[in-house]
């Protein structure tokens, strides 16, 4: 790759492709280490904003078997593709068993797929803090396209929004109440309906079903998620289902959401980090710096208010040192 | 959400299970997987039937600390030092392998003399392998 000598060494070796220094620097991001900021920044102006699918739905729909037919029509049609898949972490051990690997065939000789698991360490909402950053370090390292499989809890697994371009919706036939659920959260964030397992019985009610969900919000001019069965046993609908993800992306084109939609979802990170940061410096200054703890006393001793207190504390509101 | 934070702190320790070979026993690679997980671990299962590449690709891709490998049906003698001699063609020797199953003391004997760390069979308490694969993850990160 050209003109990456004056980047870091860390950085240098993930845009060259060095493939074990994209895990490691991957790590880095997940674990805090102090070593991700440099690359993170050294990275950031080659990224190119490359597509990044989402697939989200309960638990078992099949997002893992989806992912791995999609790498192969993919890697067919000459496409680079990473995987990051992330699963929930016990919030009592902080351990986890990240098994989405199992249904990704190994494809141990093709430099042109990179498959990382990843736990969800806390985070709410269906992704892992690290997995936005994660996804532009993949870019950065030169993959055409990234696929995030979320954890897979259903209704709020709607934090992959802030990360994907195209969101993938994965339901099977037969969910039931569950459906009812879904609707308020995770069927509004779908560009795609994905009915997985069509080959079960009740796979065209469900289809008829979602179609009348998605009749009722749809609006002249705007996207509008299309449906598509799938069964990945079968290998039936998988490439409808990419020529759909596809047909959101040129959508995001041509409208001019990509643009809008990644300058929201830049705002929002910045705010995201602000909001770390500060909150850290905080939590440890209102016990730590005794001017603060004052304030901090005076709220325990119910002479000043928690929302009097936090308005002293906004930045444009303290005192300047 | 968007963000990390940036404090250093203790990791968790990442190990990667997997099964090489034809081998359908898997409830040992499971219950070993669970405890390492209840003992805190991100613990990536890969499930059966792996190929040595496919294990040595998994276990660079996810970057983890230490390989677990588990084998009920008799080839570890073949399959557990081509892992080895992958990881070392791949510049990944410093990663420690551990291992369990059906595998008489002989064959021990000769696969820790060869480079795996250490090897439990049928049995085996979880609260001691917990222990070894916090020692050997933690010496090698
Ligand atoms: C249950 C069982 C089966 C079940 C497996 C179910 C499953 N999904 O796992 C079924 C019925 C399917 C089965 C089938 C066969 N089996 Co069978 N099976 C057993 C049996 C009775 C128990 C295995 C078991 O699950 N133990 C419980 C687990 C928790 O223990 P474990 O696996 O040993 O794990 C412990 C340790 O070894 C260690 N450990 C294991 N893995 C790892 C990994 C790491 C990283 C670490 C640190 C530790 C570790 O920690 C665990 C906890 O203590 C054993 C005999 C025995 N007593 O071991 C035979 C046995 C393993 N089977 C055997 C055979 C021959 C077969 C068949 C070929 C039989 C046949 N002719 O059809 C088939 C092959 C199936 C296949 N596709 O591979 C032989 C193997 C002989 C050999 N290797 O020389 C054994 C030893 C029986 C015997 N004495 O002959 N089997
Ligand atoms: N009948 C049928 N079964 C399928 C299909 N796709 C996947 N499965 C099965 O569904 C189960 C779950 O598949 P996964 O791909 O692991 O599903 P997932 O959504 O990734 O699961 P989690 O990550 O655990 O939420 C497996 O047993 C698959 O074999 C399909 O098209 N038809
Ligand atoms: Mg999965």
């Amino acid at each position: 790759m050209k003109g990456s000598g004056k980047l870091p060494p860390a950085a240098r070796a993930v845009v060259e492709g060095d493939r074990r220094a994209l895990a490691r620097a991957i790590s880095a991001v997940e674990n805090g280490d102090p070593s991700a900021d440099a690359i993170l920044s050294a990275i950031y102006p080659r990224t190119r904003s490359i597509p990044v699918v989402g697939f989200t739905g309960p638990l078992g729909v099949g997002k893992s078997s989806l992912i791995n037919a999609l790498v192969s029509l993919l890697r067919a049609r000459g496409r680079t593709v990473a995987v990051i898949a992330v699963d929930p972490s016990s919030p009592f051990s902080g351990g986890s068993v990240l098994g989405d690997r199992i249904r990704f065939e190994g494809r141990a000789d093709d430099d042109g797929v990179f498959f990382r698991s990843m736990a969800s360490r806390g985070a709410a909402g269906g992704v892992a803090a690290a997995t936005l950053e994660a996804s532009r370090l993949l870019d950065a390292a030169g993959f055409d396209l990234v696929l995030v499989e979320t954890v897979g809890s259903g209704q709020v697994d709607v934090a992959i929004r802030e990360i994907a371009s195209t969101s993938v919706v994965v339901l099977v036939p037969h969910l039931g109440d569950e459906v009812q659920t879904l609707k308020a959260g995770l069927f509004e964030i779908a560009d795609v309906f994905c009915v997985n397992k069509s080959d079960l019985p009740g796979a065209d009610l469900a289809k008829r079903d979602l179609a009348e969900f998605v009749a009722l919000g749809s609006t002249e001019g705007r996207w509008s998620p299309p449906i598509v069965g799938t069964s990945t046993l079968e290998t039936k609908g998988v490439d409808e289902l990419w020529t759909a993800v596809e047909a959101h992306e040129s959508y995001l084109d041509a409208s001019g959401e990509r643009r809008a939609g990644e300058r929201r979802r830049l705002a929002s990170e910045i705010v995201g980090l602000v909001r770390d940061r500060v909150g850290q410096e905080l939590t440890a200054r209102l016990e730590g710096d005794p001017s603060l703890r004052g304030l901090l006393d005076r709220v325990v001793a119910r002479s000043l208010d928690p929302r009097a207190a936090a308005d002293r504390l906004r930045p444009s509101a303290r005192p300047s040192r | 959400m968007a963000s990390t934070s940036r404090s250093p702190r203790r990791h968790p320790i990442r190990v990667l299970i997997a099964k090489p070979g034809l081998d359908g026993h898997d409830r040992g690679a499971k219950v070993v997987a669970r405890a390492l997980r209840d003992a805190g671990m991100e613990v990536i299962y890969a499930g059966l039937r792996q190929t040595p590449e496919e294990i040595v690709r998994a276990a660079l891709e996810e970057d983890v600390d230490l390989i677990g490998l588990s084998i009920l049906s008799g080839a570890h003698m073949t399959l557990f030092p081509k892992v080895l001699a992958l990881l070392k063609k791949n510049r990944a020797g410093n990663v420690p392998v551990f291992a369990g199953g059906i595998i008489p003391d002989e064959d021990a004997r000769r696969l820790r003399r060869a480079g795996i760390r250490a090897i439990f069979g049928p049995g085996a308490s979880l609260e001691e392998i917990v222990t070894t694969a916090q020692k050997l993850a933690r010496a090698h990160s």
